[in-house]
């Protein structure tokens, strides 16, 4: 099949107006007829199903939580980012497009991403409008700060809660529509299979997390929102419940899964501690602000923070990049904290460290200023470490964050599968292969509020599409695939914590599809991984039933799919034969260790098709044709 | 510093909604102060797991304090002895060897106990549907600028907007009262100039819905304001009555 992205023609700034014009309108009176499933309640979902529930669709939204207000979005720190330029320092949606694109090193497409900074000032209004209580400066007026990868001001702010208030913002507005009876609500429900009826998708099979109870939702269209595959490395920033398990069944449904080798490490989190650990909690990339990342000088200096003077200090991202000094990108800032640690200069206990350093901005600016800015991030980190950063240097390590691979949608956000759109982490339109500080709100945002509304009108105001009842044969197909796989899992019987299974696999990516992988160890790690997947269906250990509450076979479900998901990554990142932003090839690096782009033979989407459990997938490819940037080395010295 | 701790859990089991439930025993042995309170149980869940026995159902999600999602009593306070901490971000160092933690679901009429220490608290959803947002469809809000929001409203609406609806309000309270959840959605909302259109009708849908599903009346114990783990301040409280007296005297929509 030809991956044809729909690009509309036309000059950058003129294609999103085009194209909404270009796209098919639904009349008033027959938006309600059309029923669309939503498939998650973070900023992507939340925003989507009340956004087209406000236009007139019926909307049957779920979700994986009790309550729609517990989506991962939530736990977003920093900020999001919009053009907005209140700061007068030079901002632009050319600037802001601009950044994003050499942020993702040149591994996204131009038109999706322009697209993405025009709306992201509409984001802004919008949310405030709803109640979004930003920080303010004295005058009233809204406060922004910065972040990294970019010399601007733009990122707007709520404390370091700012997702949890955008969601909370969003919700409201899926409640209210909710109330309107435009909405139905299907909390603690589980998507397992995506069902497709002659080549659209019409459909989901849930199951049913309190009863087990296997169900059945037909529509005329599908929209996924069910985020990021993070958690495939075990330990990570993400909830334990963020899975691939939606995105991946959908892939095995005929949907392209594109790039899933540009995984995000994050550099600025709580490092590891011990086995038993359950995740990684993140310290806001913000903080690099104010924070000044550094190392001792000498490699094995075990001496207390505050006893190693300034001349034995090693500030090395403010001594490597003197004009981004410590807001540098996500995955540039991480290698380096790895190539420290690695060089023997790691601090605390593990060697696993830097420090994150407040001394000179509180010195600067008073403990109360930055209080104010961090206070809530400054008690999280002391609630978990049990050290209080006021006093002493923070410790941080890079962890696994956000992915910018997911399926491939084209510039209407839709699959290779018709009637199935992706929004949000899920899809992997935006980032290219890194993504920037505060940009994952203003995708979530962007996609559900101002996009999707617009292009799902497009495609079901143009395609035909018979009626399909629950009872249609495919749906049958679907569910019996889901119980038979259930079944399967329930009648293991084995030795092994699933859970168990899940930490081994994460160890295995982390150490060699991590934030530096080379072929051999990319080639090993697939063996490893099969290996793991054989011995998982024969040793693991499900207990309860199909027939109620039982968290344990819903672990095992989505660890069973990150078993077979884990390939694809490396899969991916052994075919890329280069280097760019999160995927760090080892072959492929510059002389002062940077990542490598190959644009001649790589600039372009790596888009996975599915041809069965026992065949290799197909990889076809998406080019990435660039009119208004120029490609260059990403430079942040 | 790694010390391993051994303490007795004295745990809540449940079938389901119909079940009787009642306390269990179970041994935490060699347990690091390091982990969290919740990392703790999945270590008694894997041992569960392995000697062919059901797992304690516990509802958690993000792990740093965010979500809302987790939950429990744990010695008769709703997420455990720490002051403004959620049960996720309550640390093993603050216990000791030779202690006995009793641990139960949040127990009130409106939250009925699904499983364990799983209970539902649709009635929180339930009650935001009734009014807890401004009406504003996508698009067409004016610039973000365009109304100023004094900074120290704007703080005060933030404090009241952190509220995470976890329930622990509700588990505290000897009313089973969920005033402080209402009353930190209805103070943000009412404090921002964005939110004022809508205050009176809020106030009244609101509080009416909070009633109808049987959450107990505020009779100034405090308890919700001692174990909210954001230090939600009863002043929401006092500014909803406020709203609702305003609203139901004053107002044109009572």
């Amino acid at each position: 099949m030809e991956l044809d992205a729909r690009i509309p023609s036309g000059a950058l700034s003129e294609k999103w107006d085009k194209h909404r014009f270009a796209l098919k309108l639904v009349n008033p009176a027959n938006k309600r007829k059309y029923e669309v499933i939503v498939v998650g309640t973070g900023l992507a979902g939340g925003s989507a199903a009340a956004s087209l529930a406000e236009l007139g669709y019926y909307v049957k939204n779920f979700c994986i939580q009790d309550s729609p207000r517990r989506a991962h979005s939530i736990a977003a720190q920093g900020g999001i980012n919009a053009a907005k330029n209140y700061q007068n320092d030079g901002d632009s949606i050319w600037r802001l497009f601009y950044d994003t694109i050499k942020g993702g090193d040149f591994r996204s497409r131009e038109a999706n991403v322009y697209r993405l900074a025009q709306v992201s000032n509409h984001i802004i209004d919008q949310c405030v409008a709803q109640g979004v209580p930003f920080a303010r400066e004295y005058g009233g007026l809204l406060a922004n700060r910065s972040f990294g990868g970019a010399q601007v001001s733009r990122t707007f702010y709520a404390r370091g809660q700012t997702g949890q208030q955008l969601l909370l913002g969003a919700y409201g507005s899926l409640m209210r529509q909710v109330g309107t009876g435009r909405v139905t609500m299907f909390a603690r429900r589980e998507m397992l299979d995506l069902v497709v009826v002659s080549g659209q998708a019409r459909g989901i099979v849930v199951r049913n997390l309190v009863s087990g109870e296997i169900e059945r939702h037909a529509a005329d269209a599908v929209v996924l929102c069910t985020g990021g595959y993070g958690n495939v490395f075990y330990l990570s920033t993400n909830a334990m419940a963020s899975n691939v398990s939606a995105t991946y069944r959908a892939y095995k449904k005929g949907a392209y899964f594109a790039n899933p080798c540009y995984t995000q490490i994050h550099p600025t989190c709580i490092p590891v501690h011990g086995t038993y650990q359950s995740k990684l909690t993140l310290m806001s990339e913000s903080l690099r602000n104010d924070g000044r990342v550094w190392v001792p000088r000498q490699p094995g200096d075990r001496r207390p923070a505050n006893q190693i003077p300034e001349s034995e200090r090693d500030y090395y991202l403010e001594r490597k990049y003197p004009s981004f000094g410590n807001l540098v990108p996500r995955d540039v800032a991480s290698r380096n904290a790895k190539a420290q640690c690695d060089a023997g200069k790691g601090v605390g206990e593990t060697g696993y460290a830097v420090y994150l350093d407040f001394a000179d901005a509180i010195r600067r600016d008073g403990k109360e200023v930055i209080a104010q800015k961090y206070g809530n991030l400054f008690q999280m980190y002391e609630k978990i470490t049990a050290s209080n950063p006021y006093e002493q240097p923070m410790m941080i390590y890079p962890a696994s964050h956000y992915v910018m691979g997911g399926l491939w949608v084209d510039y209407n956000l839709m699959s290779t599968l018709p009637g199935l759109f992706v929004l949000g982490e899920a899809n992997f339109s935006d980032h290219g292969a890194n993504r920037l500080g505060a940009s994952a709100l203003m995708q979530g945002l962007a996609d559900g509020y101002f996009i999707i509304p617009y292009t799902i009108g497009g495609y079901l105001a143009a395609m035909d599409r018979p009626e399909v009842a629950p009872d249609h044969p495919a749906f049958k197909e679907a569910v019996h695939y889901v119980t038979e796989r259930t079944e399967k899992l329930l009648s293991i019987d084995g030795k092994r914590t699933v859970d168990d299974f899940h930490r081994e696999l994460g160890h295995i990516l982390w150490e060699y599809c991590g934030m530096s992988r080379n072929d051999d160890g990319l080639l090993k790690a697939k063996e490893m991984i099969r290996q793991l997947r054989g011995e998982f269906w024969e040793n693991a250990v499900v207990p309860g039933s199909d027939k109620d509450f039982n968290q344990s076979l819903e672990r095992a479900g989505r660890v069973a799919d990150f078993l077979e998901f884990a390939e694809l990554l490396v899969t991916d990142a052994y075919t890329r034969r280069e280097s760019c932003g999160g995927h760090f090839n080892e072959a492929f690096q510059t002389e002062e260790n940077e990542a490598l782009r190959d644009d001649e033979n790589f600039c372009h989407v790596a888009a996975w098709e599915y041809k069965g459990d026992d065949k290799e997938p197909e990889r076809h490819a998406e080019p990435l044709v660039f009119e208004n940037v120029q490609l260059t080395q990403r430079s942040y010295k | 510093m790694n010390q391993g701790i051994d303490i007795t859990l004295k745990v809540w089991r449940q079938k389901g909604p119909g079940d009787k439930g009642g306390f269990e025993a179970y041994h935490a042995g060699n347990i690091s102060t390091d982990m969290s309170f919740l990392e703790m149980i999945d270590v008694v869940n894997e041992q569960l797991t392995r000697d062919g026995k059901d797992p304690i159902a516990f509802d958690h999600d993000c792990r740093e304090g965010i979500c809302g999602m987790c939950g429990a009593v744990v010695n008769g306070r709703p997420h455990g002895p720490e002051k403004g901490t959620t049960l996720c971000q309550l640390h093993m160092r603050h216990f000791s060897s030779g202690d006995t933690l009793v641990i139960e679901p949040w127990r009130a009429r409106a939250f009925p106990v699904i499983k364990d220490l799983v209970v539902d608290r649709s009635g929180f959803d339930q009650i935001i549907i009734a009014g807890g947002y401004i009406s504003v469809n996508t698009g067409g809000a004016p610039d973000a600028n365009a109304i100023p929001v004094a900074q120290e409203v704007a703080e005060r609406a933030m404090d009241a907007a952190a509220c995470i609806g976890c329930g622990a309000c509700v588990a505290a309270c000897p009313n089973a009262s969920a005033m402080l959840f209402v009353g930190a959605k209805i103070s943000q909302l009412a404090l921002l100039p964005h939110g004022r259109p809508e205050a009176a009708r809020r106030a009244l849908a609101m509080v009416r819905k909070m009633d109808a599903l049987c959450f107990g009346n505020c009779s100034n114990e405090r308890e919700c304001e001692a174990e909210c783990p954001k230090e939600i301040s009863i002043a929401n409280i006092a500014r909803m009555n406020r709203e609702f007296f305003k609203a139901g005297l004053f107002s044109a929509t009572r």
